[in-house]
C-alpha cells in the first residue's frame, strides 16, 4: 500500500508542478504552434505512460499482496500455458498496437517542429554560437548583436544556427525545439511567437566551462516595436565620447566590435550594449553597478571566460561605464 | 553416508584445487571465485568514488548560484562520475558476478580460459587507478563520459585530460573484450551434461547477450578513441571540419558503441531479475524461453537505433523516422521480461525478502525510466527535451533503477553463496526503504527540471525559473540515498564475520550455484552435475545422483584442473576440458600494458617502444607452458 501512497503522490505533485508553472524556459508553457505541438505530444505520452506505471505497480502491489510462500518448497514447476499467453499479449501485443499508434501520432507531429525551408519564413537571423555567447546578425537589416534576439510577432523567422568553435545548441523551449551548432553544418529552426514576450534561451550541448552561463534572450515584439527596435540598431555608435577613448585606449576594441570605433570579434559585439537586458551571455544584469564588477574582475564572475580583467583607473572605469551605459 | 571412494576423490581434488594462501597466490590465482569476488570489490570502490562525485556535484547545485564547486572541478566531476559507472563499475561488477556464477551455474569448474579472466582483471584495475590518476596530475576527463568534439580536440581541451580519457578506455576495452570472449565460450561450452541450450538460466543468457554486445560494440568505441588520440598527437584530421573531417563522425562512432552499451548494463542486470525472480516467486519462471529470446532481441535491436542520440543534431526526418521506430520495437523484448516476472510472482506464492525488495523495487522504477525512454523516440518531444534535466532523470530511471537496483538484489541475493553467511535482515529492509526512496527522491525531481527547461552539465543555474526547490529536493534525495547504501556496506562487512550462518542452499534455490557448498569449494562441484530441466536444484533426485556419483568417482575428473566440455546445443560430453593452475603471466602482461599507456600518455615514444618490446615478452611467456603441463 505504501508503494501506492508514494507512487501517486508523485503523480500528483507532478501534475500540480507542471501546470501550474510558467517560468521563462518552460517547455510546458508553449508560445508558438511548434513549442504547443510538442507539449501535446508531451501530454499525450504522460497520460499514456502514467497508466502503464499504474498498472505495473498495481500488480506490483497485489504480489506483495499474495498468499505467501515458504523458501523450503517449491509451488510449482514448469510452464503454465495461460500465464504464458497473458506474458505475450501484454509484454508484446498490447505494446506493439500502442506504439505503432503512437509511431504513426509522431510521424504526423515531425513537420510542425521541422526545419524550415527559406521559403517557409519572412525573415532569417543568423546566430553563432561562441564560448560564451551568441553572436547575431540580421543580414537583410545589415545588424548585428549579441545575447539578444529580437524578432517581429506572428512571424516565422527562420534562425540559421553556426557556431564558430564547439558544438552548441540554439534552443528557446517556449518557441521551439532545440537545434545543435555544428561546426560546418547549415542547420535552422523556426521561431514564430504567437504573443509579445521576452523568451528565455540557454545553451542545451555542453560547451566547456561556461556550458551553464551562456543563456540568451527573445524579445517577440509587435511590429511596429520592433521596426523601432531596427532603426535603432542600425544607427551608429557614438564614437567621440571620452569613454570611447578609453575603449581603444585600455584594449577593449582588441575583442569586441563597437560600429565605426573597433572590429574585434572575440567577445560580443557590443555597439548597442547599453540596450540590453543582461551582460555575459545572461549572466549578470546590465546595470552599472554590475557592468563596473564585471570589467574589473569578469574571471570572478564567469570563470574560465575569455575575458581578461584590463588595468582601468577609477575615472578611467566612470567614462567607460557611461558610454557602454549609453551605447543604446 | 560417504564411502572410502568418495572421500578419496574429494581428497585428490582439494590437492589438485587448492592454493596455498599467501601473496604468491594472491598475485597469480586463476580461480573465477576469487576473480569475480576481486571484481565485486573493486569495482564497489569505484562504486563509492562515482558517488562521492555525486554528492559532490549535488552540494553544488543544491540552491541556486552556489559556489561550492567552481566549473573545472564540476566538469570533471560529471565526466568522471558517468565515465566510472558506466565503465568502472556498472559492467565490472556485473561481471563479477558472471566471473562468480556463470561457471557454478553451468556446473563448471572454472572459466574456458581462466588466466585470461585474470588478465581481464588486472587490466580492468591498472585502467581503473590510470583513469583515476589523472586526478592526482589535475587533468581529469572534462568533456563529459561522451567526450564529444571539437570540444575534446587539443584546441579546446589542450591538456592531458582527453589523453586520459582516449588511452583508459582503450586499455579498460582490452579487458572487456578478453573477457567477453571468455563468457562467450564458457557459456556455450562448458555447459554440465544435459543442460541444453533450452536450459541455460537466464542470467548467462543475460551474460552471453551482453558479450556478444560488447565485442560488436567495442571496436566503434576503440576507433573514436584511436582517431581522437591520433588527432591530438599527431595532428590527424579525422573530426576537424576545418581540415576535412567532420565533428559528427564522433557522435556516430560513439553512440554506436554508447546505445549498446546501454543494454550491455542492463542486460546482466536484468539477469539478476530472472534469476531471482522465480526463487523468491516459489516456481518456475513462466515464458523462460521467450525471456531467453528477449535479451539477445535486445542485445541485437540495442545496435539500430543509436541516432535517437542525435536527433537535435540536423540530420533528415526519413532517418529520424527509422530510429525512431528502433527505439520503439526495442520496447517489446522489454515489455516480455516485465510481464514474464509479473506472471511468474503473481503465479507463485512469494516470499519478501531483502533481495526480492530490491527487484519489486527495480520492477517499479524500471518500468517509469522505460516508459520516458519510449518518449524519446517520439523525434520532436526528443529534439525539445534532449539534453535536459529530463534526459538525466530518464537514464538514472533505467541505468539505476534497471541496473543497480539488481545489482543490490545480486549482492543481498548471493551474500550468503560467496560468504557462507547470511546479511542482517532488519538492516537490509531499511537501508532498502531508504535507498528506494531516496533514489526517487533524487531523479524523480529531474524530470520536472528539465520539462521546466534546465540543460544538463550545468555547474550553476540562477534564481527565478521554479529549479531551486526541485533541486534541493533532488539534493536531500541524494544523501538519503548514500545513506541507504552506506547501509548495505555496514551490512555487508559486519556479516561478512558475524552474520548468521547460511547453510548452502539458504533461499531454496532453482539454479546450480546453490549445488554445491556456501562459499563453494575451489573445484567447485565433487562431481559435475548433470541436468534434466531448466530448474535443476528443485529435482532433489538429480541432485542425489551427483553425491551418489562422486561415491563411484563418476565424473569427478580429479587427473588435473579439469572439467567437462560439452556441445554448445544439447550439452552432450564432447571432451575433458583441461585448464591451467596459477600463473605469473596474466598481472605481468597487465603490468607491461600499463608500461605502455603510460609511456604513450607521457609522450615518451622510447618508452613506449621498450613497453611494446615488454608486451611480446610476457605474450611469449604466456605461451611458454601449455596449460596442464
Amino acid at each position: 500500500m505504501r508503494r501506492v501512497a508514494v507512487a501517486g503522490g508523485l503523480a500528483g505533485v507532478c501534475m500540480l508542478v507542471l501546470s501550474g508553472c510558467s517560468d521563462d524556459q518552460n517547455t510546458l508553457a508553449p508560445h508558438s504552434s511548434a513549442a504547443r505541438s510538442i507539449t501535446t505530444l508531451w501530454w499525450v505520452m504522460f497520460i499514456g505512460s502514467t497508466i502503464v506505471v499504474m498498472v505495473v505497480t498495481l500488480l506490483v502491489v497485489l504480489a506483495v499482496l499474495k498468499r505467501r510462500g515458504r523458501l523450503d518448497r517449491v509451488e510449482s514447476r514448469g510452464e503454465s500455458p495461460g500465464a504464458r499467453n497473458v506474458v505475450l499479449i501484454s509484454g508484446a501485443l498490447v505494446p506493439a498496437v500502442v506504439l505503432t499508434a503512437l509511431f504513426i501520432y509522431v510521424l504526423t507531429t515531425v513537420p510542425a517542429t521541422a526545419e524550415p525551408k527559406p521559403k517557409d519564413a519572412k525573415m532569417e537571423i543568423d546566430v553563432t554560437g561562441k564560448q560564451w555567447f551568441w553572436a547575431v546578425r540580421y543580414p537583410a537589416q545589415r545588424i548585428k548583436t549579441a545575447n539578444e534576439i529580437h524578432i517581429p510577432v506572428g512571424v516565422p523567422v527562420r534562425i540559421r544556427a553556426h557556431t564558430d568553435d564547439v558544438i552548441h545548441s540554439f534552443w528557446v523551449p517556449e518557441l521551439n525545439r532545440k537545434i545543435d551548432m555544428i561546426p560546418g553544418y547549415d542547420n535552422s529552426v523556426l521561431l514564430e511567437a504567437d504573443r509579445a514576450g521576452v523568451y528565455r534561451g540557454q545553451c542545451a550541448e555542453f560547451c566547456g566551462l561556461q556550458h551553464a552561463n551562456m543563456a540568451f534572450y527573445v524579445v517577440a515584439q509587435p511590429r511596429a516595436a520592433f521596426n523601432r527596435w531596427v532603426a535603432r540598431e542600425q544607427r551608429p555608435a557614438d564614437t567621440t565620447a571620452a569613454g570611447a577613448k578609453v575603449f581603444t585606449q585600455v584594449g577593449c576594441g582588441g575583442c569586441h566590435t563597437i560600429s565605426g570605433l573597433s572590429n574585434g570579434t572575440i567577445g560580443p559585439d557590443l555597439t548597442h550594449v547599453g540596450g540590453r537586458m543582461t551582460l555575459a551571455a545572461g549572466t549578470i544584469p546590465n546595470a552599472k553597478g554590475w557592468l563596473g564588477g564585471w570589467i574589473l574582475d569578469p574571471q570572478h564572475i564567469k570563470p574560465g571566460n575569455k575575458m581578461p580583467a584590463l588595468p582601468v583607473s577609477g575615472s578611467q572605469l566612470q567614462q567607460l561605464l557611461s558610454y557602454l551605459e549609453s551605447l543604446k | 553416508m560417504s564411502t572410502a571412494v568418495g572421500r578419496e576423490e574429494l581428497h585428490r581434488l582439494e590437492s589438485i584445487w587448492a592454493e596455498k594462501p599467501g601473496l604468491r597466490t594472491f598475485l597469480t590465482t586463476v580461480d573465477h571465485k576469487k576473480i569475480g569476488t576481486r571484481y565485486l570489490v573493486t569495482s564497489f570502490a569505484f562504486f563509492v568514488a562515482a558517488g562521492l562525485e555525486a554528492l559532490s556535484m549535488r552540494t553544488q547545485l543544491a540552491v541556486p548560484d552556489a559556489g561550492a564547486i567552481g566549473p573545472k572541478a564540476y566538469d570533471e566531476l560529471f565526466s568522471m562520475h558517468g565515465t566510472t559507472m558506466i565503465f568502472l563499475f556498472v559492467t565490472p561488477m556485473l561481471n563479477g558476478f558472471g566471473n562468480y556464477m556463470v561457471p557454478l551455474q553451468i556446473g563448471a569448474r572454472d572459466m574456458a580460459f581462466p588466466r585470461m579472466n585474470a588478465l581481464s582483471y588486472w587490466i580492468y584495475l591498472a585502467s581503473g587507478i590510470f583513469l583515476y590518476s589523472s586526478f592526482l596530475l589535475g587533468s581529469a576527463p572534462n568533456d563529459g563520459w561522451f567526450n564529444y568534439t571539437p570540444l575534446a580536440e587539443k584546441a579546446f581541451t589542450p591538456g592531458l585530460n582527453i589523453d586520459f580519457y582516449n588511452l583508459g578506455l582503450l586499455f579498460l576495452t582490452v579487458s572487456s573484450t578478453v573477457g567477453a570472449t571468455n563468457f562467450l565460450v564458457t557459456i556455450f561450452k562448458l555447459r554440465a551434461p544435459g543442460m541444453s541450450l533450452n536450459r541455460i538460466p537466464l542470467f548467462c543468457w543475460a551474460m552471453a547477450a551482453q558479450s556478444f554486445s560488447l565485442i560488436f560494440a567495442l571496436p566503434a568505441l576503440s576507433v573514436a578513441n584511436i582517431f581522437l588520440e591520433l588527432e591530438r598527437r599527431f595532428d590527424f584530421h579525422f573530426f576537424d571540419r576545418a581540415h576535412g573531417g567532420d565533428a559528427l563522425l564522433w557522435q556516430h562512432l560513439f553512440w554506436i558503441f554508447g546505445h549498446p552499451d546501454v543494454y550491455i548494463i542492463f542486460l546482466p542486470a536484468v539477469g539478476i531479475v530472472s534469476t531471482v525472480v522465480p526463487v523468491f516467486a516459489r516456481r518456475s519462471m513462466i515464458a523462460h524461453d521467450w525471456l531467453a529470446l528477449a535479451t539477445m532481441a535486445t542485445a541485437f535491436i540495442g545496435f539500430g537505433v543509436w541516432v535517437h542520440h542525435m536527433f537535435a543534431t540536423g540530420l533528415s526526418n526519413v532517418t529520424y523516422a527509422f530510429y525512431s521506430a528502433a527505439s520503439m520495437v526495442i520496447v517489446i523484448p522489454s515489455g516480455v521480461q516485465i510481464f514474464g516476472w509479473l506472471a511468474t510472482v503473481l503465479k507463485g506464492r512469494p516470499v519478501i525478502r531483502s533481495p526480492f525488495l530490491y527487484i519489486l523495487g527495480f520492477i517499479v522504477t524500471f518500468v517509469i525510466g522505460g516508459v520516458t525512454g519510449v518518449m524519446f523516440a517520439a523525434i520532436p518531444f526528443d529534439q525539445q527535451i534532449t539534453d535536459s534535466y529530463f534526459v538525466v532523470a530518464h537514464f538514472h530511471y533505467v541505468l539505476f533503477g534497471g541496473a543497480v537496483f539488481p545489482i543490490f538484489a545480486g549482492i543481498h541475493y548471493w551474500f550468503p553463496k560467496i560468504t557462507g553467511r547470511m546479511l542482517d535482515e532488519r538492516l537490509a529492509t531499511w537501508s532498502f526503504w531508504l535507498f528506494f526512496v531516496g533514489f526517487n527522491l533524487t531523479f524523480f525531481p529531474m524530470h520536472i527540471l528539465g520539462l521546466l527547461g534546465e540543460p544538463r552539465r550545468v555547474y550553476t543555474y540562477h534564481p527565478g525559473f521554479g529549479w531551486g526547490l526541485w533541486n534541493l529536493l533532488s539534493t536531500i534525495g541524494s544523501f538519503t540515498l548514500a545513506v541507504g547504501i552506506l547501509g548495505t556496506v555496514v551490512n555487508v562487512i559486519w556479516s561478512r564475520s558475524s552474520g548468521a550462518a547460511a547453510g548452502d542452499d539458504p533461499w531454496g534455490a532453482n539454479t546450480l550455484e546453490w549445488a554445491t557448498s556456501s562459499p563453494p569449494p575451489e573445484y567447485n562441484f565433487p562431481s559435475i552435475p548433470v541436468v534434466h530441466s531448466v530448474d535443476p536444484n528443485w529435482d532433489v533426485d538429480d541432485r542425489r545422483d551427483d553425491a551418489r556419483r562422486l561415491e563411484h568417482a563418476e565424473l569427478t575428473l580429479s587427473g588435473g584442473h579439469e572439467t567437462i566440455g560439452t556441445d554448445w546445443l544439447d550439452a552432450d560430453i564432447e571432451e575433458i576440458h583441461e585448464g591451467p593452475s596459477e600463473s605469473p603471466w596474466p598481472l605481468l602482461l597487465a603490468l607491461t600494458l600499463s608500461w605502455f599507456f603510460v609511456a604513450f600518455l607521457a609522450g615518451h615514444w622510447v618508452l613506449a617502444g621498450i613497453g611494446v618490446g615488454l608486451i611480446a615478452v610476457a605474450v611469449g611467456g604466456w605461451h611458454l607452458k601449455e596449460p596442464g603441463e
